[in-house]
């Protein structure tokens, strides 16, 4: 028994290797031949997008990690720079393609502060609404997609199928699938469509019922367990240092939600709590994403259940072929699913942004944090760390 | 770790008993929603081509191009938008954007074809097989717009504020007033087309966007030497094309004209548009009539070095516009403010001189190098009906002349008034005005044959007449003037039930039985003005080629059949004051050509 015991909770000895000096700092000598070098990426199935992670191993232990990014770069910043305002608003919803739609509305959201425009209420809920459902189709995607990474991909089908129920639901309330462009400067484009909110019910039932089957099926499984707890942990003194935010954070105690901290739109009329855990591993993030997941269906029946059902959409703006916003900058910043994300505008008083810079949290979490976070990690959890931070590379590459 | 963490994952092994949720063939099965936004189609017989799909498409995607059977009109560009799907986003702004609503996307998705270049196709003329779906993309609604849908309200003169004197109504915008009516615009540039003088309306309007005074003033006058005439009396033949009036109000484009006019101070003409110096070239040119053609042609020879001479038959300048139009509507000052302007240039104005009679045409050909005639519609027409030779049957045309000139004329106590186009608005209210100040009340009726909705007057002034205590009754026919003891009594009138007969002559047709009788002590006449060429002596005459019509024919730069002589204005193409400055503007043109090549 105890042999069999001993096999479960076998490690290897890394006392020899790799080698330390004697204040304890890694001797990396990579023509001494103890090294490999491996490219994790940029086209590898685990990870989100073409990022490539270079990594130093000695034997199965990542020693040295560096980020690499390039292989996306679009220039989007860049081209918006040449584009009307209004023009931007297609432009700008390819940066993150997974949650199109805080991009659309925090070059909205720039747009009406720089020009002091206030938008119809009814446009703030529905705002808020296509946020959240916004969230939803992401979290179905990212909390199975954890279990992915270490190849239990049953989960990923499930929640798949249950985010194309949910884009069913975009398409019909926005006119387009994965790229909505729902959110336009001055309101939405449009109110819900009739019978909406029963056909959204639907789908959240069957999203509760999903997660039921998830908790089954990822979260009291053992291998999960095994290849999560204690992984890739965050010292809560990183949280500040490296500037991690959202699910990341929270996982590390640190309850912060833009949602909650700087109120936009509806959200201080919307009743909800912050998660936190304390343990900041892989286990921990996921389990917060969890708990996201169930906020954002309550905060959704609860949109549902307060906003107007008619009203203007949209203010009227001056006219967008010639739309010239007083000069000034703003940053304005919303909760993604990633946590923090913010546009800092700049505008010359011309109809073109001199500037849009967007804030996104992978760029702190997948370069600056990962490169620290991988170091002593086995190269097997090394996508199954940088899932963990959720990381989405179109929106580091913009 | 427990042994459930084991066993639970197991539970999955339960859905194999439940129904599969993919679908079998996606292509069948599953049309796009509501408001997909899938392919493009556009309706074209709404579409006018205005461009502002092409403008707002952050891709380029969209160009106009000519399609064939579309031809080229007033308001239509004859162009249609061309969708490069290699391009396309699917966002719909155009969709959002059109100014007709005539574009939108369908909620068709799947389309294969072998041949790359069917991905550039130009939708509504280019059959698919999505151009019956009903369901797709369309303009959001409601109140959502891309621009302004109200125009910005000029302000006026309250009724009461007006109705006894001749102070200007229009009071023209105040700067954020200007602005925020220029920001309407979409610059499709449909308008140039349509006005007469080819105007750079949207460079204009972008001007006063940019609160760019002098360039915009810089704009007006390379086409048009009155922008304050032009600003307050033009017929804005823009405006009625202005694709910005297809869905909601046609932008103020007279109005904006007009504010950027006002801004300029007169003294500071000669350096905005730096007219100074410029050198004589010896020739002479002659200008017959100081009316908005003579005006225009005498402004544009001037800067191109000719020594102008308009000769004038009344006492002051400015022909049918000020002796047409009254004070109300553009206030004498304003005609002075473009004329003095154009004198400023070195052109000579030789007044009470009627050419015909004081000097011959023969005359001026001798002593010029060239002769712009711009004489105008001067003589009144009568509908000759039983009465109109009563010393009380008036033409509209002499009373308006006489009260310019500031003459006493007789302004009875119940007054009628034939004729329903804007001189008949005019005389209309400017004997409302004289009754009041006379009798303190106002009894003038104007009658036309065109019914309500078909009248010539512009709408405002029908409107603005009603204000001003003025009875608008159209849809009559004048039968007889009732004269009893010498003394008018009042017109019959018969109802008419169409003008034009199925050719489009003029062929009107009355009830007969349906009668009726407006009371009057004076009648005026004003269904027209024709010309007066008495001045043309008979050998120069036979050089010209007069048409069917009565009118004599011009090439297109207002040539006639006399090499020196040029043509213009409201003998040739009819009463309007833009059309008299086009004319100018391009007999300027050919009188150069003419006198610099000899053809």
């Amino acid at each position: 028994m105890e042999k069999i015991k001993n096999i479960f909770n076998w490690e290897p000895d890394r006392s020899l290797y790799p080698e330390k000096d004697e204040n304890g700092n890694l001797i990396v000598d990579l023509s001494s031949q103890k090294f490999t070098k491996v490219w994790h990426g940029p086209n590898h199935p685990g990870t989100t997008g073409n990022m490539a992670i270079e990594l130093t191993l000695s034997g199965d232990e990542v020693v040295e990690a560096k980020t690499h990014v390039g292989y996306l770069h679009r220039g989007f910043e860049k081209l918006m720079e040449r584009r009307l305002y209004i023009q931007c608003f297609p432009t700008c919803v390819r940066m993150c393609v997974a949650e199109p739609d805080y991009n659309e509305y925090l070059l909205a959201r720039s747009v009406e502060e720089l020009d002091n425009l206030e938008i119809p209420e009814t446009a703030k809920w529905l705002r808020t609404l296509v946020l959240e459902m916004a969230r939803l189709q992401t979290l179905l995607r990212t909390v199975p997609g954890q279990a992915g990474t270490l190849s239990l991909g049953m989960g990923v089908q499930w929640g798949v199928y249950l985010r194309d129920l949910v884009l069913d639901l975009f398409e019909e309330l926005t006119g387009g699938r994965v790229y909505h462009m729902y959110i336009i400067p001055g309101g939405v484009r449009g109110l819900l469509p009739d019978g909406f909110k029963k056909r959204m019910e639907d789908v959240l039932l069957k999203i509760e019922d999903f997660i039921v089957r998830i908790d089954n099926l990822i979260f009291k499984n053992i291998l999960f367990k095994k290849r999560t707890i204690g992984i890739g942990h965050i010292p809560a003194e990183w949280i500040d240092k490296y500037g991690v935010v959202g699910p990341n954070a929270r996982a590390a105690g640190f309850k912060r939600d833009v949602r909650k901290d700087y109120p936009y739109l509806v959200y201080d009329q919307l009743d909800f709590d912050i998660a936190t855990l304390t343990d900041s591993d892989v286990y921990a993030r996921s389990l917060i994403r969890r708990q996201d997941l169930i906020t954002t269906i309550d905060l959704i029946r609860q949109i549902m259940a307060k906003m107007p059902n008619d009203g203007d959409i949209k203010s009227p703006t001056p006219n967008v072929l010639h739309w010239k916003i007083p000069k000034g900058e703003v940053y304005v910043r919303s909760e993604s699913s990633r946590g923090e994300y913010g546009f800092y505008t700049v505008s010359d008083g011309s109809e073109y942004p001199r500037r849009i810079n967007l804030r996104g949290p992978s760029y702190t979490h997948a370069v600056v944090l990962l490169e620290k976070l991988l170091i002593n990690a086995n190269i097997a959890d090394v996508h199954s760390i940088m899932v963990s931070l959720q990381t989405c590379p179109p929106e580091i590459e913009r | 770790m427990a042994l459930k963490d084991i066993l639970t994952p197991f539970t999955a092994w339960t859905n194999v008993f439940k129904p599969v949720v993919t679908i079998k063939d996606p292509f069948n099965d599953r049309p796009g929603a509501e408001r997909y936004r899938g392919f493009h189609f556009n309706d074209t017989s709404k579409c006018i081509g205005c461009g502002s799909c092409e403008a707002i498409c952050e891709n380029e995607a969209i160009d106009l191009v000519p399609v064939e059977g579309i031809e080229t009109k007033d308001g239509d560009s004859g162009l249609r938008p061309r969708v490069d799907y290699g391009r396309c986003c699917w966002c719909a702004l155009c969709v959002d954007v059109c100014t007709t609503a005539s574009l939108r996307l369908t909620n068709e998705y799947t389309w294969v074809t072998e041949n790359p270049e069917d991905l550039r196709y130009t939708p509504g003329v280019d059959v698919k097989p999505w151009d019956n779906n009903e369901l797709g993309w369309k303009k959001p609604e409601p109140n959502y717009h891309f621009f302004g849908q109200k125009r910005v309200s000029m302000p006026e003169l309250h009724p009461e504020q007006r109705d006894k004197s001749f102070i200007e109504i229009v009071k023209g915008y105040s700067k954020e007033q200007a602005i925020l009516e220029a920001d309407r615009c979409v610059e499709c540039g449909i308008c140039i087309a349509t006005c007469p003088a080819h105007m750079g309306i949207p460079d204009y309007i972008r001007a006063i966007r940019e609160d760019n005074i002098e360039e915009g003033f810089k704009i007006l006058y390379d086409t048009n030497p009155l922008p304050e005439i032009c600003g307050r009396i033009c017929t804005h033949k823009c405006e009625t094309v202005c694709s910005v009036g297809n869905l909601g109000e046609a932008l103020s484009i007279r109005w904006l004209k007009r504010y950027i006019a006002d801004q300029v101070e007169s003294e500071d003409y000669k350096r905005i548009l730096q007219s100074d110096g410029i050198a004589n070239n010896g020739k002479k040119v002659a200008v017959v009539g100081s009316g908005p053609a003579g005006l225009s042609a005498a402004h544009y020879l001037a800067l191109m070095g000719y020594s102008v001479t308009i000769y004038e038959q009344f006492s002051q300048s400015g022909g049918m516009m000020r002796y047409g139009i009254p004070e109300y509507r553009l206030p004498y000052d304003q005609i002075d403010k473009d004329v003095n302007y154009i004198l400023s240039l070195g052109v000579k104005i030789i007044y009470n001189t009627n050419v015909g009679k004081d000097i011959s045409l023969s005359e001026l050909k001798s002593k010029y190098d060239a002769v712009f005639a711009g004489t105008g519609l001067h003589l009144g027409r009568s509908t000759r009906i039983p009465g109109t030779d009563h010393k009380h049957v008036y033409q509209s045309i002499d009373l308006l002349n006489k009260i310019t000139e500031g003459k006493e004329i007789h302004v009875a106590e119940n007054i009628v008034v034939i004729g329903g186009g804007n001189v008949a608005m005019d005389i209309t209210r400017s004997l409302a005005r004289l009754q009041n100040i006379k009798y303190g009340k106002v009894s003038i009726i104007a009658t036309s044959l065109e019914d309500e909705n078909s009248m010539p007057a512009d709408r405002e002034e029908v409107v603005e007449a009603r204000e001003e205590m003025a009875t608008i009754n159209p849809g009559w026919g004048p039968k007889e003037i009732l004269i009893e003891d010498g003394n008018i009594k009042g017109l019959r009138v018969v109802k008419c039930l169409s003008i034009f007969d199925e050719e489009g002559r003029f062929n009107p047709k009355f009830d007969e039985s349906n009668t009726n009788f407006f009371k009057a002590d004076m009648i005026v006449e004003s269904i027209g003005q024709g010309m007066d060429i008495e001045y043309i002596s008979e050998d120069i005459k036979k050089d010209l080629e007069i048409n069917n019509r009565g009118r004599i024919v011009v090439d297109e730069l207002f040539q006639s059949g006399a090499k020196w002589l040029f043509i213009g204005g409201d003998i040739i193409q009819g009463p309007d004051v833009i059309h008299g400055i086009a004319n100018g503007h391009k007999a300027a043109v050919g009188i150069d050509k003419y006198l610099n090549t000899n053809i």
